[in-house]
């Protein structure tokens, strides 16, 4: 190549080279911030008090540091949404992939995706005027803040993109091995269930987790329609208040810099971050465990 | 080259591009931020400085206000900042703030603009709750109740035992810190296990769909949604001022009847935007008409003496707050007020 030519190579290299070195410093940037405040955090509360108190005031007179309460009101409305997502969102892929001809797939799948579209501001809205008092008319004592209504709304949200997920995973199984269950003469149930879905099930799984992280991290539903109010409970009637709902509404307040209730939004942001974390971690490791490569 | 007239063409472009965006910067001068009235602060407030600058801009047809709800305490902390011109409170400056304002260099006047009976509620089927006392709201309210008083069969033995669910504002409202102060004894002294927000509504809402729900704010709120939720009458065992059980019904509050739960609510004004021809058009404009704007929003109406002594006040730009600083009072009923204004 001619010198210029070659300088041009080079400096497009270099840019896109720092491209991909940009988001890897955000992401080590983020974590700093996180760590540093965190830190702080744990200086004046210990880390038991953090992991085991049964109680979280950090705003009131009577302080307590407890995450727990934050954290089962994550627990309760992600496993709401994850009983509501994952059945629906493996059906759907299931019969896109195996029973779904050509035509109905090409509709069917663009219209399932714009659930994923909707802005979760809107499904928030739709949670609290919509569907809790229609739930209030069959639960009599359901609270019009619960964690009911946004773990439904939530798992409604979440079905494109474990549906979506699920799909390409059990597209990419080698057509023989489905051809050759027929050939055997099995059902399409029979070639679904035990040929498809067994080879497919890393992606599955990947898809799986993905869904749950996003529910833990899920903010204005939950912001909007679960309630402010932390409550160490497993009853999904009655208001609770997320991590992430209890971020948006001290952030949103007057809390000055540098106190201790300052501290406490990046130390729930931590623990989030470890959670979905760990949630990524396990989901390359058991994508490695389960991945069956093909000739 | 080619790569130059690329370069040159692309440059020219962001220029124009530049240009349009802040061609009504350039153009118009009106466009300038200091035409603009900022307004944050108390979402008690609120209904009322809304109503006035609706009122306003019907006749000012350039006027442009925006008004926020932060809350009293993100309002003032807004104000000594002096991120804002005017800051809706529904309690007096407290001393945190005073050093805050000193320490930016900001003077504030205070002006009194309606009185408020803050509404004590719950869900309109609730059929065992006809009034309450102020004991038992302490009961209720008191840090030491938190995790310990959950059902209403702990309140008054005779009620039922369901769980209690609280809705109020948070640390950040001016609201909270007068019922805790009134309630309790102490600022900002609550338990910490119940729904905080700021924004009223949706404290309505939470009271509204929920049977077991007990909440509090300013009596506006209540006024817009008489359907939805059921008043609770206080009774502050004196029969001094009201004998039993009072609703903070307008004659009541005006009266001086509905205690402790009675309060005057404020704006204050910065002396630096105080000034500026749109703010003094504003502000005449408010106390000349907030009166029966108060009433239509569903707050209580200062007698019109108490608009000219402020009105009095703004145009001498006299400074600082007549609670001295010291954040919510209890008991200020209204000739109280006035006689501190007048002073």
């Amino acid at each position: 190549m001619t010198k210029p030519r070659l300088f041009i190579e080079r400096s497009i290299e270099a840019g896109l080279f720092l491209s991909a070195l940009l988001s890897v410093l955000v992401t080590l940037g983020i974590v700093s911030v996180l760590l540093v405040e965190t830190f702080g955090f744990f200086k004046v509360v210990p880390l038991g008090d953090f992991l085991t108190d049964t109680e979280w005031t950090p705003l009131f007179s009577e302080k307590h540091y407890g995450i727990l309460p934050l954290f089962t009101g994550t627990f309760l409305t992600t496993s709401i949404a994850m009983v509501v997502a994952l059945p629906v969102g493996l059906i759907s892929a299931i019969y896109l992939s195996e029973y779904a001809s050509r035509r109905v797939r090409a509709t069917l799948k663009p219209m399932l995706e714009i659930l994923a579209a909707i802005p979760t501001v809107v499904y928030g809205y739709f949670a609290l005027i919509f569907v809790t008092p229609l739930l209030q008319k069959f639960i009599p004592g359901l609270s019009g803040f619960n964690a009911l209504s946004p773990g439904i709304v939530m798992g409604i949200m979440i079905v494109p993109i474990i549906s979506s997920l699920s799909e390409d995973a059990m597209h990419a199984v080698p057509s023989g091995l489905k051809e050759g269950g027929y050939a055997l003469g099995s059902t399409r149930l029979q070639v679904a269930t035990q040929v498809v879905l067994p080879a497919a099930f890393s992606g599955i799984v990947s898809s799986f987790i993905l869904g749950i992280s996003r529910a833990v991290g899920e903010t204005m539903i939950v912001a909007i329609a679960a309630g402010l109010q932390p409550r160490l409970t497993l009853n999904p009637l009655v208001p609770i208040e997320t991590v992430t709902a209890y971020i948006v509404q001290v952030s949103m307040g007057d809390t000055p810099t540098g106190t201790l209730e300052y501290q406490t939004i990046f130390a729930a942001g931590m623990s989030l971050f470890l959670l979905t974390f760990i949630l990524n971690i396990l989901s390359y490791l058991l994508r490695k465990r389960f991945r069956e490569v093909y000739d | 080259m080619p790569k130059l007239k690329h370069l040159l063409f692309s440059l020219s472009l962001l220029a124009v591009f530049w240009y349009s965006v802040h061609y009504l910067e350039y153009a118009n001068p009106l466009f300038a931020a200091s035409a603009q009235i900022k307004i944050d602060g108390s979402s008690t407030v609120f209904p009322i400085t809304e109503a006035v600058a609706e009122e306003f801009r019907s006749v000012n047809r350039d006027a442009r206000i925006t008004i926020g709800v932060s809350g009293t305490g993100g309002g003032f902390k807004k104000f000594c900042a002096g991120e804002i011109d005017i800051a809706n409170a529904s309690r007096p400056i407290k001393p945190s703030e005073v050093t805050q304002c000193v320490a930016k260099g900001i003077a504030y006047i205070e002006l009194p603009v309606a009185y408020d009976g803050i509404a004590v509620l719950v869900h309109p089927k609730n059929d065992w709750v006809d009034h309450l006392t102020v004991q038992e709201l302490k009961k209720i309210w008191e840090p030491a109740a938190q995790g310990k008083v959950m059902r209403w069969s702990q309140v008054r033995p005779g009620f039922p035992e369901r769980e209690i669910h609280l809705f109020g504002p948070g640390v950040d409202s001016g609201t909270f810190d007068y019922f805790t102060e009134a309630i309790v004894g102490s600022a900002a002294a609550s338990r910490g296990d119940f729904t905080a927000s700021e924004n009223d509504n949706v404290l309505v809402q939470g009271i509204a769909t929920d049977i077991n729900a007990l909440g509090f704010f300013g009596v506006a709120y209540y006024a817009y949604n008489k359907d939805r939720l059921k008043l609770v009458p206080i009774d502050d065992e004196n029969d001094a001022n009201g004998k039993g059980a009072i609703a903070p019904e307008y004659d009541q509050v005006l009266k001086g009847f509905y205690q402790p739960l009675s309060r005057p609510i404020f704006i204050y004004i910065r002396k630096e935007s105080a000034a500026r021809p749109e703010i003094k058009q504003f502000i005449q404009f408010y106390m000349k008409n907030g009166g029966f704007l108060s009433k239509d929003v569903g707050y209580i109406a200062l007698p019109e003496r108490a608009y000219r002594l402020a009105l009095d006040r703004f145009e001498k730009q006299k400074t600082g707050s007549v609670f001295g600083g010291h954040g919510a009072q209890v008991g200020v009923d209204v000739e109280a007020l006035l006689k501190k204004q007048g002073q």
